[in-house]
């Protein structure tokens, strides 16, 4: 059990909850209550039943036939790009919002950056009959025009956050305000694996079931349970916490995350936080992060909105720290050839933080007989405007 | 040894205490000592200098707009150490260093504290530093440099939390009126009452000063029916927004909370 949390919510030296005194009702009602919620007999039903009729889970396991063959080895895509609302950010909103009436809460608020975590809290809200608030920068408000309009037609309110850069870094400080300004009826719904203790480990827990059922789908595939490597890409890192979580205590499968390097990882333009980041404390956990030698968070940049964050999970930092995980780093430019080559070889246009995870592909040695599964963690269609500027078609 | 400042102030005055917090680099890089000069002189007793940060999660528009301008201007912790290096040749008022977690990390813990007692710094209030974190990592530290660690309560803070903050706290407690961010538009009718009163009768160790939603005469003369004095934040920040002197934002906006005697 050497990647779990611990009590106090560290992973290794990373984790914990440096919180306002504000938050902490909030904070140590979660932390109290959590495990028992979500591990619960009638949680447990709900949310198996939700994610298998509402998500439409499992989700298929896809031997990739023809990308297999053009790098002479075994590629499966594990396909959370066919959940809906597009993305494997639905199965953590699934669990939290079971979680949030399970404490009574009456009222939800959430951070979102491209709109893919802000969509999926705003479904679940509707599913629930909850008032929704999501946080969003203005930049990224008219970036994402179509996913703000989504929101609203589900029902939410959408917030500018119109501090700092008005990024996704910015909305979620924002969010943080309005739960300390709301201590009682309201629940935040964070949309990764970042934030206080409980809720690096409660994400990672609400997409273990990425990898619950790859292990079983792979079964079904090949015979056994566990593939040569697991690739994913990381921002704040859930997607790639789903992949990685049943494999993390088998150290012969190889795991591996893949940062934005944005312009690349010499250029200010960058969100490669592993690859450039020092200890720090950001949104109350203390992670890698990318900051100023005097401690100011740096505004990171990358052609995906959802891995554009200056931080990262504390599970993430303790897997690179110990060297269980290895995190490469993909460039715009090569994510758009990763992308258009799923998209020609298969048939899936996959977003454009999955295509940091197809990126890696060309970055990694593979055997013929090795089994390689890449989280397909999002499909592309919030991203159809940025491909078809890039690509002139 | 000399004894904290803030000790002494509490020892010495035991009612209407104004505490004044700004942020460095604000309006002006090089504001700082001015600024502490000018409200010691305008009889402020106690003053929170803000270190700023990109992202203070605790705190509303204005503080965060005042921590904006300031990085904009150049302002860091290196710099502020700097430019306090003297400030005890004038000023003799306790004086506090507010902010967030992480520069202080960068700046390093250690040499941190080490600095804040050379330019004589009496107390620290870190809102992202917990009670059990800077119980286990940092109480060792600040106790060996003379700092006093100064903690927040809030209105949903129980009996038995507020018993725990007061034993690890040192110099006085900072009592939020209400759990928001600051800078908070709080009437007088909301404040809570009920809350000030249980937290009297809790006979704490340390003395409390009131923070949050304090922006005028009346608000301040009701907290400090309630505690020792009270800290205004949000409220003086916006007034050295307004276009004149250093010297006559200050003494105007202290003569307006505080009554002539």
């Amino acid at each position: 059990m050497k990647y779990q949390v611990n009590k106090k919510g560290y992973y290794g030296e990373f984790g914990g909850a440096f919180i306002p005194e504000m938050m902490h009702p909030n904070i140590e009602e979660l932390q109290q209550k959590y495990m028992e919620i979500i591990g619960s007999y009638n949680f447990r039903q709900d949310f198996i039943h939700l994610l298998k009729h509402y998500v439409g889970r499992p989700s298929p396991l896809y031997p990739a036939q023809r990308l297999s063959e053009k790098y002479g080895t075994n590629i499966y895509l594990k396909r959370e790009d066919l959940n809906h609302t597009g993305s494997h950010k639905i199965n953590n909103t699934i669990g939290q919002i079971l979680l949030a009436k399970a404490l009574g809460k009456k009222r939800i608020i959430a951070e979102t950056g491209a709109g893919q975590h802000g969509v999926a809290t705003a479904t679940v809200c509707a599913l629930m009959g909850m008032k929704c608030i999501v946080y969003m920068g203005t930049l990224d408000v008219q970036r994402q025009a179509p996913n703000v309009k989504k929101m609203k037609m589900l029902g939410a309110e959408v917030v500018p956050a119109i501090s700092g850069n008005q990024t996704l870094k910015d909305a979620t400080n924002e969010a943080m305000r309005d739960w300390i300004n709301n201590p009682v009826d309201t629940h935040y719904i964070i949309g990764s694996v970042v934030g206080p203790h409980p809720f690096p480990d409660m994400v990672t827990q609400f997409q273990a079931v990425v990898s619950e059922e790859i292990k079983m789908q792979l079964d079904e595939h090949i015979g056994r349970e566990f593939p040569t490597r697991v690739i994913a890409c990381v921002g704040g890192g859930s997607n790639a916490a789903g992949a990685f979580y049943h494999f993390l205590e088998n150290e012969e499968v190889e795991l591996i995350g893949v940062e934005a390097a944005g312009k690349g990882i010499d250029t200010q333009e960058t969100a490669a936080t592993l690859t450039l980041g020092k200890v720090g404390v950001l949104h109350s956990a203390k992670s890698m992060l990318m900051q100023t030698d005097d401690g100011q968070i740096i505004e990171p940049y990358s052609i995906s909105a959802g891995l554009d964050y200056p931080g990262i999970g504390p599970l993430h930092s303790h897997l690179f720290k110990t060297g269980r995980a290895k995190y490469l780093w993909a460039t715009d430019e090569e994510v758009f050839e990763a992308a258009l080559e799923l998209t020609q070889l298969e048939g899936i246009i996959p977003a454009l933080e999955s295509a940091h995870a197809l990126a890696a592909l060309k970055k990694i040695k593979m055997k013929p007989d090795d089994v390689t599964v890449v989280n397909l963690s999002g499909r592309g269609d919030k991203d159809m405007e940025t491909y078809l500027d890039h690509f002139g078609y | 040894m000399m004894k904290n400042r803030i000790n002494q102030l509490f020892q010495d005055k035991k009612e209407n205490i104004l505490s004044v917090y700004f942020t460095a680099g604000y309006p002006q890089v090089n504001d700082t000592v001015q600024i502490i000069k000018t409200l010691e002189k305008n009889g402020v007793d106690l003053i929170e200098i803000g270190m700023p940060f990109s992202d203070p999660v605790a705190d509303g528009p204005v503080i965060q707009n005042s921590s904006t301008v300031a990085l904009k201007n150049g302002m860091s912790i290196k710099q502020l150490f700097e430019q306090l290096k003297s400030i005890r040749q004038t000023v003799n008022i306790p004086l506090i260093l507010m902010g967030y977690l992480n520069p202080v990390i960068q700046f390093g813990l250690e040499a941190f504290c080490k600095k804040c007692q050379e330019v004589g710094i009496d107390g620290l209030i870190l809102p992202d530093l917990p009670v059990s974190v800077y119980q286990e990592e940092y109480k060792e530290l600040f106790e060996q440099y003379g700092l006093h660690n100064i903690l927040l309560i809030t209105p949903q803070t129980s009996d038995a939390r507020i018993q725990e903050i007061d034993e690890a706290s040192g110099g006085f407690i900072y009592m939020v009126s209400s759990s928001s961010t600051t800078g908070a538009k709080d009437k007088v009718s909301d404040f809570h009452e009920d809350y000030f009163n249980r937290v009297n009768q809790l006979k704490l160790n340390n003395p409390r000063l009131i923070g949050f939603g304090i922006s005028n005469q009346e608000t301040f003369e009701n907290a400090c029916k309630y505690a020792s004095g009270a800290i205004i934040g949000s409220a003086f920040v916006k007034a050295l927004e307004q276009d004149k002197t250093l010297e006559e934002k200050i003494s105007a906006f202290v003569n307006r909370i505080v009554k002539p005697v």
